[in-house]
């Protein structure tokens, strides 16, 4: 390890770490935006549920510098514009969490729908006020994962010029710089964990009422 | 855009030669059938000692959380740097990231068989060895494959990525193309990788279901554990797919 370049560099590398930030946070936010209403529609709607899961899996299967460079032609964007990543990114998290949020639905006890609409509730206030807030650990059990594989995708970016930490590890490589490539992926382990702290304290701060809801 | 690239995948001449498409997907197989076969010797056994006796479910989990936040090309470029260019420490890297979805669904899928059946199996005499061979895998195999299937598109994935490092593959097309700039050939390599991706995703659903006793497919929802089960990061075996 070479300490010196860490504090010589320390400049680039905070610049790096808070593009990674972006980079993943971004589409996590938009992907669940996107996955809530589209999960809201089909657990209302069930029909239309099989053929969305056939779309999402077929998207999640697209590897993600393939999707890194179709996305351009699709979109009319330049090849090194961020918004490519944040794009692909926001597919990737919106396909796993549409699952996420139907599920979180599914598992709402029928006794509790019930009780809602004993109540005078209408179905959009219903699912919005009392079957979403339940459904909360679900949701972000899959907010966790979606999380955490957006910081280790967000690298991959770097082969196509943009990718926060991992611009380290390309630099590094060319170089033959072994220090530079152990930095960017202990950051990235490291900005992993502390995401995913933080999103079982956003969960133990919603959902007072579950005691139980962080031991998922 | 989209002419130019249709022109360059079914012109014969990309498909022959040394750089040629034939060669670059049988390359990328390679990769593939290579890291899962050597990860699913390893890691089948595995989940299946673990799923038995429930012993090592703790570092198991944290394995896989781990390998989860692991950037895949972090993982590829460290490897090659410190061993050395070639096949070998790219096929490390891939099975690397190959065995935990397949360990995770495994031991989860062995645990997660209905005690009652166990012990139905076990007070009719059977041994140990075939308590796990006759029932308890055959009840897991679904998740199983779910396992192999997600452990299949991270390694498409990473191999496509490992032609920044490393021969061949049809992420050459991509790193290549990318390297001066040439959009049809980058375009064409990611079109056909997806499209490896999705047939071998349909290939291992197709051998999901002829493999699955039918006695197993009831309604999915009589199935399902609770979906905060189904997430819980020991659990997740669809998630981390696209590497």
């Amino acid at each position: 390890m070479d300490w010196g370049w860490i504090v010589d560099n320390r400049d680039l590398i905070l610049e790096l770490l808070i593009e990674h930030i972006w980079l993943s946070a971004i589409p996590v936010v938009i992907g669940l935006a996107v996955a809530l209403v589209l999960g809201v529609l089909a657990h209302t709607y069930r029909w239309a549920y099989p053929p969305l899961l056939v779309v999402v899996g077929v998207l999640y299967t697209i590897p993600s510098l393939a999707l890194f460079i179709v996305l351009p032609v699709v979109l009319g964007t330049q090849i090194l514009n961020p918004l490519n990543i944040l794009i692909a990114l926001t597919i990737y998290s919106g396909a796993l969490l549409v699952r996420t949020v139907v599920d979180g639905l599914d598992a709402v006890p029928p006794a509790v729908r019930k009780a809602a609409e004993g109540l005078g509730y209408k179905r959009l206030t219903r699912i919005v006020t009392v079957e979403l807030p339940i459904a909360i650990p679900v949701i972000v059990a899959g907010l966790r994962v979606v999380t955490v594989a957006n910081i280790s995708m967000v690298s991959v970016g770097a082969l196509i010029g943009i990718g926060g930490l991992g611009e380290l590890f390309t630099s590094g490589f060319q170089i033959r710089f072994v220090t530079e490539i152990i930095v960017g992926l202990v950051l990235s382990l490291l900005l992993a964990v502390t995401a995913d702290l933080l999103l079982v304290f956003l969960q133990r701060k919603t959902t007072p009422w579950d005691r139980l809801g962080a031991t998922a | 855009m989209i002419g130019d690239v249709w022109a360059y995948l079914t012109a014969a001449g990309s498909w022959q030669g040394s750089n040629g498409f034939a060669v670059r997907i049988f390359e990328h197989l390679q990769y593939v059938a290579g890291a899962l076969l050597v990860a699913f010797l390893i890691a089948f056994p595995l989940g299946l000692l673990i799923g038995h006796t429930n012993k090592g479910v703790t570092v198991a989990v944290n394995a896989v959380n781990a390998s989860r936040s692991l950037p895949s090309l972090g993982l590829l470029t460290l490897v090659v740097l410190v061993s050395g260019l070639g096949r070998a420490p790219v096929l490390v890297a891939l099975t690397v990231l190959a065995i935990p979805p397949i360990l995770n669904a495994t031991y989860a899928g062995v645990r997660g068989v209905d005690k009652g059946a166990v012990n139905a199996a076990r007070g009719m005499g059977m041994t140990e060895l075939q308590v796990l061979w006759q029932v308890e895998l055959p009840v897991a195999l679904p998740l199983v494959w779910s396992g192999i299937r997600s452990a299949t598109l991270q390694t498409v994935a990473t191999a496509t990525i490992a032609a920044y490092v490393a021969l061949g593959g049809l992420g050459r097309y991509v790193i290549d193309g990318f390297a001066v700039r040439e959009f049809d050939e980058m375009l064409a390599g990611a079109a056909l990788v997806s499209l490896l991706a999705i047939v071998l995703d349909l290939v291992l659903a197709l051998a999901t279901r002829v493999s699955v006793s039918p006695g197993l497919r009831e309604p999915r929802k009589q199935r399902r554990t609770s979906p905060l089960k189904r997430l819980a990061p020991g659990n997740q075996s669809t998630a981390t797919a696209a590497g």
